[in-house]
């Protein structure tokens, strides 16, 4: 410590205490030794505010001089102070952030998981595949009248086609007792509706919850879902069903998927067809294929031109429109695409199954 | 339906492999569901007994000399029914049959049993797996060729048809014949039918006439006097077994026969038993009975379609015949029908009596006028040929106003275009159309008039015509191209955007999705307190069994079910969400289907971890959801107690949004939850009705709001109050202020520094103006005048320090 002096400053004096306070400084490791630093030098009546203060005893011209050199003098320790302290900050978050150290091992904190239902990614993977060819989605009631679910699609009582759909009926009096309502067998009454209900074009998809009077086993649930389309304009033709499909089964299963189709019966289309794709898990070999059962080929929607029954029915012109309609189970599209085995896993909701997905 | 290729092979030539015949029918529409071989046995042969003696060493054996013709062996055989000159199934050594000691399929090697050697065996149904009758050996009859390979006399390949109802045709040996025939390019022999006629005319001898045309459009009818009455021969019997048909008797035989073959049913009356001669086909009158063939007596109704002798109903027409006119073994004298019936009359007779047969599977589909004769004769000519008789000249054919013409239909090549997006050449269609027996007439160059084949009930329209033009060709010959008309314009479904928001938000809080089936019992419904009794939900009128009998007017029920089912697997979090339809009966309408969102929570509220409390969940995790769901759709919700019998009686809220309702939460009501075995301390759960949320959302796109400029101005505030006084009131209160900006609710607090029946609030309250920075007096004003308002309205004060 230098004590007040009485001394006139000089050149060489201001240099010593430069020298011996920045020297002092660089052994300083703490931030309380680098504050009485600053207060022996910069302070009050630290060092060098005392040579600044014996300046008025100089004569003017070596004041001046002195003087400079003073000032620089100070500016130089106190950039050096404050990258000391700088320093010794930095040095202390490195050391602290040394000790502070956790097991890296252990686990995370979970956050809250919910997932969708597997039907509703299924559906809206294959609605999304629609939608970019121009199809919108729209939904019906699920709980119908005899009318729309067969009398509309060519399926008049006493049809022996009836049996195809094992039904379960509401209970319900009828008061003009000309129409039985149930629970929709598919979801094919929205062609009906959608067509009375506007003009073509159409381009639409319907998914939505369908109900059979079935016993249940691994490939049969007695409700389900459909996914139902239906395209309706002049000029449409059974070439255009095939691309739709076509471009449907690309992208729901593949780039290189093939399609097959072969002749089936629905009685609201005609002609009317079943829908394969060469199988993706064996690539259509079919030996020992659990997928496609030794085939080669899955089954996976009817489809079919709109018989002209069903568009005379909507007040369509059969010889202006034409259209065709698909129909698709998702249930077992998601069976397929995840290796499902039971269809019964969907709806008994047990959380180790939805969480899978 | 059953189809033996043995059979098959009688009408058409078939060279192709089984496989491939199947996958051929089934690419064209006839699907093939299973092939099974019977046969495929080795060193297996047609074999005669020569000679049966006494085995040496054993009373229960004998040693039989059996000759294939080319070599003779001797054979121990074990069998009661065996005997010299019988024609057998033979096994030789090094046969690959069924041993019945191992229950294996094995090869059969030279044995020596009780000391004599046996160089082979004779063989019973079992070990050739033709059925489980071990008591014997197979007699083979006498005309069975000695020495040829069973397989080439036995063996059959049977294909497992599952036809689709409109395929009326492939129910018969010969409709699957001609499709064949159009799918291999071969020819179809059909049977040829001739026989001689003598004594009186057949009109001569009976009466027969239809009073209700509508009902059958034409009736025929043959006479035979003097049949035996028998077993039908081996042929006959082994056809009708392999398509899975009973023999009964000869006559009876042959009407089934004929209809495997043509597909017409047939039946058969005993004549003497036909009062006056005289049949009538008409509609039963009231209180009418019949006891049908299965011994049943059946009340007869004006719906039901009978054929009647001068008194009394003698059949059901079309669906089974009277046991007052059955053939028997007394049957001496026969008369044949064979009809067309209507189809939808037929089936409605069919299913309201239960009683689906043969017949009535075909009868019921739409069987073509024309067939009626056809098999008529070939039934007679059959009859006689297996249980002789004399066939009196002529058959009856009664034929109503609607005539009994084939359809005609048109069919363009434009048309064919149209449908399919291709041309096929007109060459080609008429190739196919013949192949397939359809005939037609050229009506111009690129029409033709086609007449649809009598065994074809399936084509009425020019779309089936393309249909069956482009299924034989293959539809791997259409081209594949894309819709090319304009996209129609969109509009998408407001109540389904919601909903699919809705399932998202919910599965990014946390929330599992379910689905369940929308079926419940009034005892679910009950339980959770959802069950009005004044009106009932609708019922499902054949309900597949008694706990899915009701549709739904509520989630909760299947969710608290959901939640009971897993509870076992583990301590939880159980969060779960349903977004379903519920059911709300209407008059003279179908119900209203209301899309509703419910969710349940129980359990842990964090999954577990070792960083984590064990806090359970409650009420606030469930209200938290619902907040912040609605606030992310931009529905500003309000929350009042609200009273639910399923809820927690503190510990419910209603969900507004102004005066309109729009969900409620709460915690369930420890009774229900007792009620359902739901074993955790508390249930939280919501209900979202999406009518009225979608109602509630903003209506216009949501605008950007300018971020302040100025700083915002804080001050805490502790608050007083009656402990009665809801804090979601007090901080309405405070929001609504002028120059409040928000409030954050961030302490409450009863207890020892305060009076009883009072509690404190603590907010964070933020002031901000958008056009300067609020001066300290200004805050100060602004709060002054909250305290007033918050005294005045709520009676609530500055909590003094
Ligand atoms: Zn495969």
């Amino acid at each position: 410590m230098t004590e007040p002096s009485a001394q006139p400053p000089t050149a060489e004096g201001i240099d010593e205490i430069t020298r011996s306070a920045s020297a002092e400084l660089d052994t300083l490791a703490d931030l309380e030794a680098v504050d009485q630093w600053r207060v022996s030098y910069l302070g009050r009546r630290g060092a060098l505010t005392t040579v600044l203060r014996g300046l008025a005893t100089l004569e003017v011209e070596e004041r001046r001089t002195v003087g400079a050199l003073a000032n620089k003098a100070k500016t130089t320790l106190e950039e050096k102070l404050e990258e000391r302290v700088r320093q010794i900050n930095e040095a202390n978050l490195m050391r602290s952030a040394s000790e502070d150290r956790l097991d890296v091992t252990l686990p995370g904190r979970p956050p809250l998981s919910g997932r969708l239902h597997p039907t509703t990614k299924i559906v809206r993977e294959i609605c999304d595949a629609f939608v970019a060819m121009g199809f919108g989605v729209v939904e019906g009631p699920e709980v119908e009248w005899d009318h729309y679910n067969f009398e509309m699609l060519n399926i008049p009582k006493g049809h022996p086609a009836r049996d195809m759909w094992n039904t379960l009926w509401v209970d319900y009096e009828d008061p003009k007792g000309d129409s039985a309502m149930l629970l929709r067998t598919h979801t094919s009454p929205m062609q009906a509706r959608v067509m009375e209900s506007r003009e073509p074009p159409i381009r639409v998809v319907v998914p939505g919850k369908c109900y059979r009077y079935e016993a249940t086993d691994a490939t049969h649930e007695w409700h389900f879902y459909q996914v139902e389309g239906l395209a309706v304009g002049e000029g449409i033709t059974f070439a255009d069903l095939k691309g739709t499909l076509y471009e449907f089964a690309r992208r729901m299963f593949g780039e290189d998927r093939k399609i097959r189709f072969r002749c089936d019966y629905f009685p609201f289309v005609e002609p009317g067809v079943d829908m394969s794709i060469d199988c993706f898990a064996c690539e259509g070999n079919g030996d020992g294929c659990r997928i496609c059962r030794d085939s080669g080929w899955i089954e996976i929607m009817g489809a079919g031109m709109i018989h002209p029954k069903v568009l005379e029915g909507v007040g369509y012109d059969p010889e202006k429109y034409t259209g065709f309609a698909f129909g698709m189970g998702p249930e077992r599209i998601a069976m397929l695409k995840y290796g499902i085995d039971d269809i019964r896993h969907f709806y008994s909701n047990d959380l180790r199954f939805l969480r899978q997905f | 339906m059953r189809l033996p290729l043995s059979w098959l092979k009688q009408y058409v030539d078939v060279d192709l492999p089984a496989q491939d015949l199947a996958h051929r029918l089934t690419m064209a529409g006839i699907e093939v569901g299973e092939i099974e071989v019977i046969g495929g046995w080795k060193e297996v042969f047609v074999g005669q007994v020569t000679d049966v003696r006494p085995h040496p060493n054993a009373d229960r054996l004998r040693l039989c000399v059996v000759t294939t013709g080319a070599e003779e062996m001797e054979v121990v055989c074990g069998a009661p029914n065996v005997a010299a000159g019988q024609k057998i199934c033979f096994a030789k050594v090094g046969a690959n049959i069924y041993n019945t000691h191992t229950q294996r399929q094995e090869t059969l090697e030279a044995a020596t049993i009780r000391g004599v050697e046996s160089q082979g065996m004779i063989c019973s149904a079992v070990e050739l797996g033709l059925g489980d009758d071990h008591s014997g050996i197979i007699e083979l009859p006498d005309d069975a060729p000695t020495g040829t390979l069973l397989d080439d006399y036995l063996g059959d390949t049977v294909l497992d048809l599952e036809l689709t109802p409109n395929r009326l045709d492939c129910l018969s040996v010969l409709g699957v014949a001609h499709e064949v025939a159009a799918l291999t390019g071969k020819k179809v022999r059909e049977p040829e039918v001739s026989y001689e006629e003598s004594g009186t005319p057949i009109a001569d001898q009976i009466k027969i006439s239809v009073a209700d045309p509508d009902l059958c459009r034409r009736y025929t009818a043959s006479l035979l006097r003097g049949v035996s009455i028998g077993p039908s021969p081996q042929w006959l019997q082994d056809r009708l077994t392999s398509a899975g048909l009973r023999p009964i008797n000869n006559v009876v035989d042959v009407t089934n026969f004929v209809m495997l073959e043509y597909n017409q049913p047939l039946h058969s009356f005993d004549l003497d038993l036909i009062k006056d001669a005289t049949v009538i086909v008409r509609r039963a009158k009231p209180g009418e009975k019949l006891i049908t063939l299965d011994g049943e007596e059946r009340k007869l109704s004006a719906d039901n379609l009978v054929i009647a002798d001068a008194n009394d109903p003698i059949g059901l027409g079309g669906v089974m015949g009277g046991a007052n006119s059955e053939i028997s073994v007394a049957t001496v004298n026969v008369l044949l029908e064979s009809a067309t019936f209507d189809g939808p009359n037929n089936r409605e007779t069919a299913q309201s009596m239960e009683l689906r047969t043969e017949a009535t599977l075909r009868f019921e589909k739409g069987l073509r006028p024309e067939l009626a004769p056809i098999a008529l004769r070939r039934a007679t000519q059959l009859i006689q040929e297996v249980a002789g008789g004399t066939i009196a000249p002529g058959i009856v054919d009664v034929v109503s106003g609607e005539g009994i013409d084939a359809p005609v239909v048109p069919l363009t090549s434009a048309k064919i275009k149209r449908m399919l997006g291709m041309a096929v050449g007109m060459k080609q269609v008429k190739e196919t159309l013949d192949g397939l027996g359809f005939t037609w007439e050229a009506a111009g160059r690129d029409e033709l008039k086609v007449t649809v084949p009598y065994w074809r009930n399936d084509v009425n329209i020019e779309e089936d015509l393309v249909e069956e033009v482009v299924r034989t060709i293959g539809y791997d010959s259409v081209p594949t191209t894309m819709l090319s008309s304009p996209i129609p314009f969109q509009q998408p479904v407001a109540i389904m955007g919601l909903r699919d928001q809705v399932k998202d938000l919910l599965a990014a809080a946390g929330i599992q999705e379910v689905i369940n089936y929308p079926l419940v019992t009034l005892q679910q419904l009950e339980q959770v307190e959802s069950l009005d009794r004044a009106s009932l939900p609708l019922r499902v009128a054949n309900p597949m069994s008694s706990d899915r009998e009701y549709l739904r007017p509520t989630l909760r029920a299947s969710l608290l079910a959901n939640l009971e089912s897993n509870q076992g697997h583990g301590a939880g979090p159980f969060r779960m969400f349903e977004a379903g339809r519920t059911f709300w009966p209407r008059e003279g309408d179908l119900p209203e289907e209301r899309e509703t969102v419910a969710g349940v929570l129980a359990g842990l509220r964090h999954e577990p971890s070792w960083l984590e409390d064990e806090s359970l969940v409650d009420f606030f995790d469930a209200k938290g959801v619902v907040e912040w769901l609605l606030a992310r759709l931009g529905v500003a919700s309000t929350y009042e107690p609200a009273d639910d019998p399923a809820f927690h009686p503190g510990r419910c809220a209603h969900i507004k949004f102004g005066d309109a309702l729009l969900g409620i939460v709460g915690e369930v009501h420890p009774a229900v939850m007792a009620r359902l075995g739901l074993e955790q301390p508390q249930v939280a759960a919501f209900e979202l009705y999406l009518d009225p949320v979608l109602a509630a959302l903003p209506r216009s796109q949501r605008q950007f709001e300018p971020l302040p400029v100025f700083p915002s101005a804080t001050r805490d505030l502790a608050l007083t109050m009656p402990a009665d006084v809801p804090a979601g009131r007090v901080s309405q209160l405070i929001m609504r202020h002028r120059g409040v900006d928000r409030a954050e609710l961030f302490d409450i607090y009863t207890g020892d520094n305060l009076a009883k029946g009072t509690k404190s609030l603590a907010f964070h309250v933020y002031f901000q103006a958008r056009d300067r920075t609020l001066t300290n007096e200004e805050v100060n004003k602004s709060v002054d005048g909250l305290l007033r308002s918050l005294e005045r309205e709520l009676n609530v004060t500055l909590r003094n320090a």
